[in-house]
């Protein structure tokens, strides 16, 4: 079966996007990057601290992942296209995870800013892949502007509640043809598999990872996860009914 | 001397010094870093030439886990 995932006219094998965020070791992200099989994974600018190890895009490198720059921490357009500047100067990428935060307690994105940002960095010439909620009305907003994906939230960033809402994840997909990638909020894996059984082209995740007890083998729950989720998804799996479906045909049966 | 602020620290500094200057003084890492000078980026490839003024306010970051 074709199915090539493309994301801002690049193929990428795995559907898998791990951030890098929660690690307790660059040896243990290394480790859990590689059993996840990504191929694209998200990194953070703050300031130089000469007590934070260094060496992370080592790691980076010899996974051999692309970088995709985030905005995390940004609560205006202007901070996330100032920083989303600053990520393009430091990885020589233009693409960016885009995040503007409106709310300290859920982390949810602030719809007004984060069109404002979108719209800039487009124009600016970036590949934008913005965190988004789950409105898909908003997600049709950010697609119409040019983003290269929409990334809405299946419930707060570092929850692990899962999707709260799959029906508006299915509206997202129905209503926007750039990729779907679900961004925050998975858990476990089961929550993975769900979000591209939902249609999402791809799943974003970091805390459900990092912060699991073995993040190495929650990494390799995630990729098959999201093999098997995207697998369904092209299936054409069978309809909920309310009663029984005998699979044993009647036919045939012996009276007794 | 003039004084410019580093990652909100004061840094008493040369005058006429550039940014390339200054981290090559903080030894930072030879990639992944990115500059701003009072809130605007200045691009790596002007650092050589972008000199300090008193008062500036300097920010330097660098990659780190995230997202």
């Amino acid at each position: 079966m074709d199915d090539r995932f493309l994301l801002g006219g690049v193929e990428f094998g795995s559907r898998l996007i791990l951030g890098t965020g929660g690690a307790s070791s660059l040896q243990s992200l290394e480790q859990a990057l590689l059993a996840g099989g990504t191929e694209l994974v998200t990194v953070a600018l703050r300031r130089i601290d000469p007590n934070t190890p260094a060496g992370l895009l080592d790691v980076l490198e010899r996974c051999g992942v692309r970088l995709l720059p985030n905005t995390a921490g940004c609560y205006t357009a202007a901070d996330a296209v100032r920083t989303a500047h600053l990520a393009r100067d430091a990885f020589d990428t233009d693409w960016i995870k885009l995040e503007v935060i409106g709310d300290e307690r859920t982390l949810l994105p602030d719809a007004v800013e984060l069109l404002r940002a979108a719209e800039r960095l487009v124009d600016d010439g970036f590949t934008v892949l913005p965190y988004t909620t789950d409105d898909p009305v908003l997600a049709r907003r950010l697609a119409d502007l040019g983003c290269a994906a929409v990334m809405p939230a299946g419930a707060p960033i570092g929850s692990g509640l899962g999707i709260s809402n799959p029906h508006h994840i299915e509206l997202i997909r129905e209503a926007v043809r750039c990729p779907v990638i679900l961004d925050a909020g998975i858990g476990t894996a089961s929550d993975a598999a769900r979000a591209m059984e939902l249609g999402c082209d791809a799943v974003l995740l970091a805390s459900a990872v990092t912060r699991a007890a073995d993040p190495v083998a929650m990494a390799g729950a995630m990729r098959h996860a999201v093999v098997a989720g995207r697998l369904a998804s092209q299936a054409g799996r069978i309809p909920v009914r309310r009663h029984a479906l005998a699979s044993t045909a009647a036919e045939g049966l012996p009276a007794w | 001397m003039i004084t410019v602020v580093v990652n909100d620290t004061p840094r008493p500094t040369r005058r006429g010094e550039t940014i390339a200057d200054l981290l090559a003084v903080l030894d930072v890492p030879s990639r992944g870093v990115a500059v701003a000078v009072n809130g605007e980026v200045v691009r790596r490839a002007d650092w050589p030439a972008h000199r300090l003024l008193d008062g500036d306010r300097v920010e330097v970051l660098t990659a780190t886990q995230g997202g």
